[in-house]
């Protein structure tokens, strides 16, 4: 083999790359989030639309709520099952999930999603 | 041909996951699969590499593009010709992360007159820039998937990625120009008729592969959703080897998952080696210093040699007698 060093050196930083993601795994894996429900949530029993639908669809059901009520003027959101809900991210979701600390954040800093809307939407406040 | 059959190896491998990742299935497409694909990536990487090592260099290559070393009034090119190692860093660095080779690239053609016309043709070298480098951002972003806690960088990488705020989940520019370019190098090979004639399955495959990815990961992210929660709770399975299947993940994300995991076991017996290949490139690796230091031929075997001082030897005296002149007397 001809410069056994050099070629030697690459294949053992490429190797020590590609597998770091398992070093890495074995050593720091945590646990998958757990969404706490509030109170309140937990007595109104469900969300505005099936649990399926808002565990992978939440961040477009609140584009296409924002588009509704920015654009359109649209303030009221008819669920599948009938039931009308204001639409509102601050008074309506933040309502029934006041925690957002426990249960937004809880899986956006597992999934590593940092959403820009608090930037100017406000947080609801959180007795801890 | 080629494309067809590579289109349809393409349409055979999304139907696979498609109709098995169901019930037990999902621990196949799910955790068997990507453990062997991850697997013959690395073993058959490093096979490759070791293979071509190995291979004798019998003499350094100077087909460069400059004026090599010499006489110091004549100007040297030390980037294109280097004669040091620190020359050649340099040319691999400027090779690997800019392209160089393709930058260079020219259009020749035939015009009326008749006229032979050599024109820069930078398509392919943006094209090329584009598709690499955002193939290495969303293969960064993805470490949200496979890391826990999510390192900081990933996170300021999405930030700028997504910083036009269009629509929920924000549109990450890199996955559309992803896209685009994997398009554009697909359509070049069939849209001009020279590259069309030298493109076999081989050249379409990866791309069709490649596109197929690209594509069931935008429409995961923007159009058919998965719980993001549990994939990556599969994935953190993988990494940490306890593999689990949480329930109800959409099988769009089976697809992608299978396609990646051909993708990568294909990689090592593919054109796409080219990764590692650039390394092993005599016309980029090689410093010109073929006059300066001497290169022992590695497959030389001992040759029986008879100088001509012995040869002298032998004859001295016929060649005295015929009258040849003699160095020694
Ligand atoms: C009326 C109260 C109420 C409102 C308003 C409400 N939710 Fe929920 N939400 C719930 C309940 C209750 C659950 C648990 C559902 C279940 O377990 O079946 C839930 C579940 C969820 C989940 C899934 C959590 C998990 O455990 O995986 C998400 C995500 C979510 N809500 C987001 C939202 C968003 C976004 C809004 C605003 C568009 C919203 N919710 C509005 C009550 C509410
Ligand atoms: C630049 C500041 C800003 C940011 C960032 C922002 N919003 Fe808004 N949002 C507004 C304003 C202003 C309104 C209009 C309020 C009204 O008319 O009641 C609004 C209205 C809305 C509404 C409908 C009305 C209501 O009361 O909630 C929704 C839903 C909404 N935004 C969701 C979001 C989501 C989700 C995000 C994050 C992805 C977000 N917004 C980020 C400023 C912002
Ligand atoms: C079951 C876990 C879970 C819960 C609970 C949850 N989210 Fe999410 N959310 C996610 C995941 C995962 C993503 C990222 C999806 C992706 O990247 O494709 C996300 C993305 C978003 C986004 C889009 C961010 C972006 O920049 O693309 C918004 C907005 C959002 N969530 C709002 C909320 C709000 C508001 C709540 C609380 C009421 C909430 N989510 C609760 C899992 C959750």
């Amino acid at each position: 083999m001809y410069n056994k060093g050099t070629i030697i050196t690459g294949l053992v930083i490429f190797v020590v790359l590609f597998t770091s993601p398992f070093v890495l795994g074995l050593v720091t894996s945590g646990p998958p989030p757990e969404p706490e429900l509030t109170a309140k949530a937990k007595q109104a029993k469900q969300c505005v639309e099936v649990k399926e639908f808002m565990v992978e669809s939440h961040m477009q059901l609140l584009d296409d709520w924002r588009n509704e009520a920015v654009r359109e003027g649209k303030r009221t959101y008819v669920a599948t099952d009938g039931k009308p809900y204001t639409v509102s991210l601050q008074n309506t979701c933040m309502e029934c999930h006041s925690n957002k600390s426990k249960f937004c954040d809880q899986c956006h800093n597992y999934a590593g999603v940092d959403p820009y809307c608090w930037q100017c939407h406000i947080a609801p406040k959180e007795k801890s | 041909m080629g494309v067809w059959v590579s289109f349809f190896a393409v349409i055979v491998l999304i139907v696979i996951p498609w109709v098995g990742a169901q019930g037990a299935g999902q621990y196949l497409f799910g955790i068997v699969i990507p453990y062997v694909a991850v697997l013959v990536f690395i073993l058959g990487f490093v096979y490759r590499a070791t293979k071509w090592a190995k291979t004798p260099v019998p003499f350094k290559i100077p087909t460069t593009g400059g004026q090599m070393k010499s006489l110091p009034w004549i100007k040297s090119n030390p980037l294109d010709n280097p004669s040091n190692n620190a020359g050649v860093i340099a040319r691999m660095a400027l090779e690997v992360l800019a392209f160089r080779s393709l930058f260079r690239n020219s259009k020749l053609e035939l015009r009326e007159g008749p006229k032979l016309d050599y024109a820069s043709n930078k398509w392919l070298w943006i094209a090329a820039l584009a598709f690499h480098y955002t193939f290495l951002v969303v293969f960064i972003r993805h470490f949200r998937l496979f890391m826990e806690p999510v390192p900081g960088f990933v996170g300021l990488l999405e930030s700028v990625d997504g910083f036009m705020e269009v629509g929920l989940p924000r549109l990450m520019m890199s996955s559309l120009i992803l896209l685009l370019a994997a398009l554009y190098l697909f359509l070049r090979r069939v849209a001009v008729p020279q590259l069309r004639y030298i493109s076999l399955a081989a050249d379409y495959f990866p791309l069709f592969l490649i596109i197929g990815l690209v594509s069931s990961g935008i429409l995961m992210r923007y159009f058919i959703r998965v719980d993001i929660t549990s994939v990556k709770e599969l994935i953190m399975g993988l990494v940490s080897f306890r593999p689990t299947v949480p329930e109800g993940i959409g099988v769009i994300f089976f697809i992608h998952l299978f396609l990646l995991s051909v993708l990568i076991a294909y990689f090592p017996f593919s054109k796409l080696m080219h990764a590692g290949g650039v390394f092993f490139s005599p016309t980029r690796n090689l410093p010109n210093d073929n006059r300066v230091k001497r290169h022992i031929n590695p497959w030389n075997y001992p040759v029986k040699v008879h100088t001509y001082s012995e040869y002298e030897d032998d004859f001295r005296e016929k060649m005295k007698e015929v009258g040849l002149p003699v160095e020694k007397e």
